[in-house]
């Protein structure tokens, strides 16, 4: 063994000597068989070096210096602000290399707040590391438990209490008391839960859009009218002649953006969107005979958490999801070709009426939107 | 004082009275006559005093819970100043204030009142920007104060309860940031909220419900705003501090922990008195941080809400992501396959959802939660720790750590796959893909490869100590061979090396007696001595004295040029075992 003898080669086998010695379980630390050998001792704390400023008046003084003017760049940042809130209007803007146009109100404000701040936080801290003593202290720990007697104490006070207020000898009392105190939350909850509603069947509402139509017949039930297409935002109907091929619509149903109330609530579920393609791109034969001429409308709201299908790719003609990438191939009855969602969108029935607009020939045939427990049932 | 005031017959009723003792120093009236005051109302004196001399250790990564504390306390001054302002309701309104694009549109009042926030109220805008940035800060660091307590070891006993009180605050302060972020009521915001009722609505059997009690009836309603408002503005707050002051409280009690080192034991604390350095320090740096975040909101754009314009569920936006605490869970759902939903019975599971959302994120902060008991269980190990472990003294927890922030890590990526596409050029499929892949297999070899560093930089130290320090001077023997010097270390230095424990993996008792009787808790104790191997199977010993001296004995003979004969046969003995 040639090497043995360098200085850097590692000594395997005392290493080896220290490995590998098991202890019982209930030991539970390392320290079991007593064969561990001594340790190092702890050297103890370092003798102190005294600082620069401890050492040289001139230090400290120049320390001093640095701390005072540390406070004043705080006072001038503080008198900043004021001049640049009463000076500076709200709507002016600047440019600064760097940041481009930016607000000058907001950024004099930030920058002679930051100064008023940091001078100050600067100059304290500058001071103890400067000036301050430096020389470390000890305080000594304790075990966080109490003394035995006091634990004594404390289960004796406890025990005490609940015997001298008689609660060992009267049972009764003990359950009774038990029973309300288990009790008295549940009204508070009962309205609390219970007034957030409304609960007549959510799902219900959840299963149901504005294209089943917004007048209710003598049950209750929706009356559908074979409502038309409607531009979104412009709230004017579309001939198919006016959808090209690879063209996109958004689209709502006649009436909604009349709506004076809950107008919000309709669109999150109501929305749809109009694409034409060519009639031979479909691979969904459904696909085609639920449009009209190659035009077809589906719900824009992703069947996995409901934000609005908003990227339309004309050539792949393929719908993306933007919040998580939930791809729908539309020449294929926009079924899922990617991402995480696992239904297709719902498509929406068209035809063209006697003027010649599109509208819906039947509603929705299957809840819009993201999964829920009683979707399949409804 | 009585001087002023004649006699009365009644006073003789107090005559036997003690009279109160009078401080001679005169240093309480130096103070303030009103502290004098206040401690004959309180008898305070003697606690502030006790505070006062507190000794705090020093250490940067000590400040990373600070940063957290000051963020806490600059986002509910700033708050404060907002709810001046900010109008929480969902009505609609028709804007007429000083931006020129938004004007005319249909909003709510409380996108409105951002907007006026933003652009009419002076100064507004730097406190709406210094509030955002004060959380964002305030997240980060709880993060990271998070993993040093984590890597250090510092969650051991006594600080498993304030370990369990950080989780919960964890927890609550990003449902307080989701809860801000969701209030100004614009495209981003609003569009985070669908999300939420996307969650929600997977819950089994009772989703539809609970989404009709959060709402109010359909999404959106006009009530979410108004609830977020009050759960973002009371609710929470109130929690947080609470629980915020018992954490601090806690760490008084248990006193602060600190690193190992010389002059360092488990039965003190080595530093400096809140009186007057670390007053000034810390008091310092809560200025520091405000002035950061001063500074922050001053140059740094934060969460413009006028650019994308109010809420319409119709409408998006691309590249739509969540404040980035939340990114993690957004992440999941990207990643999760949309087969994990089906239907049975007739009743729809929607695990490719409810898995990213309504299960990880609590699932994230039991695990936290419960990991000091879990270690605790395996080590057995019921003392006290007040020094902290050096991340590589403890390999498998530290693998353990950068497994867990490689897992986290990954998910939040997922969640900027369409920026990181964008950008790179790459498609997002090929992206999402890897990123799924990566889940699974980054983990685990982050986990070995952490654990063999963690040992290696082990073995390193134990060289240090036993060979020296390389002092780069290359000696020549006068038989021709060549060594580099090494030069021992001093005692401070190697007692940083030395000075840690090193456990021995549990030794598994049979599981049948003499007898053969089945002994009982058999089963459990296996699962323990198994994850005890799991933990502590490869280990590298600190240097004991007696190795340090063999260790002299191979080395010496290199510095003396006449090798007497009693160490030549030294050598050769230990050159023999």
């Amino acid at each position: 063994m040639a090497d043995a003898n360098h200085p850097s080669d590692y000594d395997a086998d005392a290493y080896e000597r220290e490995v590998g010695t098991a202890v019982s379980l209930d030991t539970g630390d390392h320290v079991g068989d007593g064969g561990l050998p001594e340790r190092f001792e702890n050297p103890g704390l370092p003798a102190h070096q005294p600082r620069m400023a401890d050492l040289d008046d001139g230090a400290a003084k120049r320390a001093e210096r640095q701390v005072a003017t540390l406070f004043g760049i705080s006072v001038v940042g503080t008198l900043g602000f004021l001049v640049a809130y009463f000076a500076v209007p709200t709507d002016a803007r600047m440019f600064f290399p760097g940041l481009g146009d930016v607000s000058t109100s907001n950024f004099l404000l930030g920058v002679t707040l930051a100064l008023s701040l940091l001078g100050i936080g600067a100059g304290a801290i500058h001071w103890a590391k400067t000036l301050m003593p430096d020389v470390e202290e000890i305080e000594l720990r304790h075990p966080m438990r109490s003394a035995p007697e006091d634990r004594e104490k404390f289960g004796d006070i406890v025990l005490g209490g609940g015997e001298t207020a008689q609660l060992t000898r009267r049972p009764l009392l003990k359950y009774s008391m038990g029973g309300a105190l288990g009790l008295f939350a549940i009204p508070l909850l009962v309205q609390l839960v219970g007034s957030l509603g409304p609960f007549d069947q959510p799902f219900r509402r959840l299963a149901t859009t504005f294209w089943d139509g917004h007048e209710v017949d003598g049950d209750g039930n929706p009356i559908f009218v074979r409502p038309r297409l409607m531009r979104d935002p412009q709230n004017t109907p579309v001939r198919p002649e006016e959808v090209p091929i690879g063209s996109v619509f958004h689209i709502q149903p006649e009436g909604l953006l009349d709506l004076e109330s809950h107008i919000l609530e309709e669109k999150a579920k109501a929305s749809v969107v109009l694409m034409r393609l060519n009639p031979s791109d479909f691979v969904s034969e459904k696909a085609r005979d639920w449009g009209y001429e190659g035009i077809v409308a589906y719900s824009k709201i992703c069947t996995h958490v409901g934000c609005p299908v908003g990227l339309y790719e004309q050539h792949t003609h393929h719908l993306l999801c933007p919040c998580h990438q939930s791809t729908f191939d539309v020449t294929d009855d926009c079924k899922v070709i990617f991402g995480p969602a696992k239904r297709a969108l719902p498509q929406l029935k068209i035809t063209v009426d006697d003027e010649g607009y599109l509208v819906a020939d039947q509603p929705f045939q299957e809840p819009v939107g993201p999964s829920f427990w009683e979707r399949e049932r409804l | 004082m009585s001087d002023t005031t004649t006699a009365r017959p009644a006073d003789a009723l107090r005559a036997d009275d003690t009279p109160p003792e009078q401080t001679s120093s005169g240093t309480v009236r130096r103070v303030g006559g009103v502290t004098g005051w206040v401690d004959d109302r309180t008898g305070g004196a003697k606690g502030v005093n006790y505070l006062l001399r507190k000794v705090f250790p020093d250490h940067w990564s000590f400040m990373l819970g600070e940063i957290a504390m000051y963020s806490l306390i600059i986002c509910l001054i700033t708050g404060a100043f907002l709810t001046f302002w900010f109008v929480p309701s969902m009505g609609l309104i028709t804007y007429d204030g000083s931006y020129v694009p938004m004007q005319g549109v249909l909003m709510s009042e409380a996108y409105a009142s951002t907007l006026h926030i933003s652009f009419d109220i002076k100064g507004g805008l730097l406190i709406r920007q210094m509030h955002h940035w004060a959380a964002l800060m305030f997240i980060a660091a709880i993060t990271v104060h998070m993993l040093r307590v984590f890597f250090t070891g510092a969650f051991r006993k006594p600080r498993e309860l304030n370990w369990v009180i950080g989780t919960v605050l964890a927890l609550l302060a990003i449902i307080e940031g989701f809860a801000g972020y969701s209030l100004p009521d614009d495209l981003l915001s609003g569009t985070g909220l669908r999300a939420t009722q996307g969650f929600i609505l997977t819950v089994p059997v009772v989703g539809s419900y609970i989404a009709f009690a959060l709402f109010g009836g359909d999404f959106p309603g006009e009530l979410i705003i108004p609830r977020l408002y009050a759960v973002h503005v009371l609710l929470l707050p109130a929690i947080l501090v609470g629980l915020f002051i018992v954490h601090i409280v806690m760490v008084a009690v248990n006193k602060h922990t600190q690193y190992p080192g010389p002059g360092k034991t488990n039965d003190n604390v080595v530093g400096y008195r809140v009186m007057p350095v670390y007053a000034a320090k810390a008091g310092g740096f809560f200025f520091l941080v405000f002035g950061v975040t001063a500074l922050l909101a001053a140059v740094a754009q934060i969460n413009a809400v006028w650019v994308h314009g109010p809420y319409d569920p119709s409408a998006v936006t691309a590249g739509a992501q969540p404040d980035w605490y939340m990114w993690f869970s957004d992440g999941a759902l990207r990643l999760l396959p949309g087969w994990l939903e089906f239907v049975v019975f007739g009743f729809t599971f929607s695990l490719n959802i409810a898995l990213g959302s309504i299960v990880l994120l609590p699932l994230i902060y039991v695990v936290l939660g419960i990991y000091p008991f879990v270690e605790r269980w395996v080590t057995g190990d019921t003392r006290e720790h007040h020094l902290l472990d050096r991340p590589r003294n403890a390999p498998v927890r530290t693998g353990l750590g950068m497994a867990a922030i490689t897992f986290y890590t990954i998910l939040a990526l997922a969640c900027v796959n369409d920026i990181i596409a964008i950008k790179t050029g790459m498609s997002i499929n090929d992206l999402t893909n890897t990123f799924r892949v990566s889940l699974f297999l980054l983990p685990p070899l982050v986990f070995w490869i952490t654990k063999r560093i963690a040992l290696s930089l082990q073995r390193r130290d134990r060289d240090t100590v036993l060979h020296g320090r390389e002092t780069g001077i290359v000696i020549r023997t006068p038989d021709g061979r060549f060594y580099e010097r090494h030069e021992p270390l001093d005692e401070y230095t190697r007692w940083k090396l030395v000075s840690f424990e090193s456990h021995a993996p549990l030794e598994l008792e049979p599981a049948t007696d003499a007898n053969g009787v089945a002994r009982k808790g058999a089963r459990k104790d296996r699962v323990r001595a198994a994850l005890s191997r799991f933990y502590f199977t490869d280990r590298v010993e600190p240097v004991t004295p007696a190795e340090l001296a063999a260790a002299h004995h191979h080395g010496e003979e290199h510095e003396q040029l006449e090798v007497p004969a009693v160490a030549t046969e030294q050598r050769i003995t230990s050159g023999q075992h």
